[in-house]
């Protein structure tokens, strides 16, 4: 049986990959979507249904056994929504959303992306999609956004805005040929010092009147913060053609700020957070999802692993608002263990708590803490945590911890001095303590001997 | 190699963390061991019988290394050898330590071999004359701490062979054999 809904793209730990501008609004949990044509088209069974503000998405369950794909119904193509009728019946029943899809010619649904123009090859043919609701979500609230979304109609805003600044720069540039203040389209004419002034008047008010609208509804602010993040990213896009453009002659000064910038931006990161709102009881679940999606990038350049706590300060900072708490981070983190996801968090006996890859290996840290402590300076003087961290390519906290571990191993010993904190390679368990002046005149004793006595 | 005066340094002596009390057990326990070795062959070869933690020890500092044991560390280690009966704790605060690198049994034992060597089976001596009279000359007891000697004694005196006995004058004990 073939797929009456249409295909949507899913990151790897799980999450839906979303349009641009699209945003999450709801989720409900254990959602069966039924088609009215049963025979031809196979219904989707207990997933996660999430409503944003272009899509309806809904996504398989972990448990399932026979591995379907997420499937989406773009908002467009729905004709009508039911409005839910309370009846006896409706009390023993799992509640159930009811509405109206436009299909195409195949009999699937109809996916406006894919077709050109609004009616070649639509359906003028509906088909009923029924969600019956088996979770505890609550199916009120979701129906009401259900609603909310279906009417604010996003997905035309994203084809209009871009026609939209075209024509607004076309009627700036048009200054009029003739005198007089008013041009020919009657526009008034930006000439001279009143000219100027008038400008200046616009801008406030333009201004004024949008800080106006984004403070009075806290759902326009959400629409004007997406304006800030797409404000940031091109910002970073002309720093990014910016330094590509300068010759050898930088201020070292300027690289400095310059990068600082793009660090700051790429922070300003995602649009949706998952919020407790939207998700309910499944808040954590998502959460963790979202955030080991985000964790990635910040894990690369840290070279594997990072403290608990740097990782909760970007995370936070990237959401913005909907900030979480030490506590839902740390449940976040936890649910790890039962998703497929290729991170893990970790404890060290010193209690630090730490965010790394499934892929990390500690045999091949401890080989390269080996090899770094045996060479013949290191020998001598031993290691600080900032050599280590050096070499290993990661901060100077996380690789003290892995001296620890190493220590604790026994591959290395602490040496505590004014001149600080420092490890050396572990020689006693080559000395026999009932022949002590005896030294083999192989291994890592006699390799310590030589180093010691070339300075001596 | 190394010396601390005329005495032999093995080669781990310079080796830092030597001096740094080790925090896992498994290299702690041999630290702990190589330094009862090392404080105990010191001692028996330069004739020290009690080590004093507040005061500086030779051996618990390398200048060549710029390092120096910790009043923890010292602690540690005179404990250890407390433990295995090869020390005993001469105050509570454990501030002084007695050095037994021969145990108090050894020393009676050496007692009697000298008092056969010297054909002294039935006379008289004062613990004085025991530690710094001629015939001990060049022996072990030679100057041993009178601690330890009067110990070894009362238990040589416990086992019936000599009896103890307070002196003419009033500063001298004297000790008549019956070996």
């Amino acid at each position: 049986m073939s797929n009456f809904f249409s295909k949507a793209e899913v990151t790897s730990s799980g999450r839906p990959v979303l349009l641009r501008n699209e945003v999450e609004c709801h989720l409900l949990s254990a959602v069966d979507l039924e088609p009215e044509d049963h025979r031809h088209f196979s219904l989707l069974k207990s997933g996660l249904l999430i409503l944003t503000t272009h899509r309806l998405i809904w996504l398989p369950s972990s448990s399932a056994s026979t591995p379907t794909s997420a499937s989406a119904i773009p908002l467009a193509a729905i004709s009508h929504i039911f409005s839910s009728k309370k009846s006896l019946k409706s009390v023993f029943h799992s509640p159930r959303i009811r509405f109206q899809v436009l299909v195409s010619s195949d009999g699937r649904v109809f996916d406006p992306g894919s077709e050109s123009g609004s009616s070649s090859g639509s359906g003028s043919r509906s088909v009923v999609v029924t969600a019956v609701i088996r979770g505890k979500g609550d199916c009120d609230g979701f129906l009401v956004k259900f609603w909310d979304s279906w009417r604010a109609r996003s997905w035309e805003a994203t084809e209009t805005s871009d026609s939209g600044s075209a024509s607004a720069s076309g009627s700036g540039a048009a200054t009029g040929t003739g005198g007089g203040l008013y041009s020919s389209d009657g526009s008034v004419r930006m000439v001279g010092v009143a000219g100027i002034l008038r400008k200046e008047q616009e801008m406030w008010e333009s201004t004024d009147k949008s800080l106006q609208d984004a403070f009075q509804d806290l759902n326009a602010l959400m629409s004007k913060a997406k304006e800030m993040v797409m404000l940031a990213e091109k910002m970073r896009q002309k720093l990014l053609s910016g330094t590509s453009s300068q010759t050898s002659g930088t201020n070292d000064e300027d690289m400095g700020s310059k990068e600082e910038m793009q660090d700051w931006l790429l922070s300003v990161g995602i649009i949706s957070p998952v919020t407790k709102e939207s998700a309910g009881a499944l808040y954590h679940q998502q959460l963790s999802r979202q955030l080991a999606d985000f964790v990635r990038i910040p894990l690369e350049r840290a070279g594997g692993m990072i403290n608990l706590i740097d990782a909760y300060c970007l995370f936070n900072r990237a959401r913005g608002t909907e900030l979480i708490s030490p506590d839902d981070m740390l449940q976040a983190c936890s649910l790890w263990e039962k998703f497929d996801v290729p991170v893990m968090l970790r404890k060290f006996d010193s209690g630090v708590m730490v965010i790394q890859n499934k892929s990390h290996s500690d045999e091949e840290v401890f080989a390269r803490i080996k090899s770094l402590v045996t060479k013949p300076e290191a020998l001598l003087t031993g290691i600080s945590p900032t050599d280590a961290a050096m070499t290993l390519g990661i901060a100077p906290a996380m690789a003290k911890e892995h001296l620890l571990t190493a220590e604790i191993k026994g591959l290395l010993c602490r040496d505590i001095s004014p001149d600080g904190f420092r490890f050396y390679i572990n020689l006693f368990p080559e000395i026999d303590p009932c022949n002590m002046y005896f030294v083999k005149n192989y291994g890592i004793c006699s390799t310590w001997i030589k180093a010691v006595s070339t300075t001596g | 190699m190394q010396k601390l005066g005329d005495f032999k340094l093995p080669h781990f002596f310079n080796y830092p963390p030597y001096f740094t009390l080790q925090p896992v057990r498994e290299t702690r326990e041999k630290q702990i061991q190589l330094w009862k070795e090392l404080i105990l062959d010191y001692c028996r070869t330069q004739k020290i019988f009690v080590i004093r933690l507040e005061e500086e020890f030779p051996l618990f500092s390398n200048s060549v290394i710029e390092r120096t044991l910790s009043h923890e560390a010292r602690e540690a280690f005179l404990s250890a050898l407390v433990a295995e009966g090869r020390a005993e704790w001469l105050d509570k605060g454990r501030r002084n330590c007695l050095i037994l690198w021969h145990r108090i049994q050894e020393w009676a034992d050496i007692i009697v071999n000298f008092v056969k060597d010297n054909g002294f089976e039935d006379s008289v001596m004062t613990v004085e004359e025991i530690r710094s009279g001629i015939e001990s000359r060049g022996t072990e007891l030679q100057g041993i701490d009178r601690t330890i000697l009067v110990r070894a004694l009362k238990l040589l005196e416990h086992k019936g062979k000599l009896a103890i006995f307070k002196g003419t004058s009033t500063d001298d004990e004297g000790v008549k054999f019956s070996v």
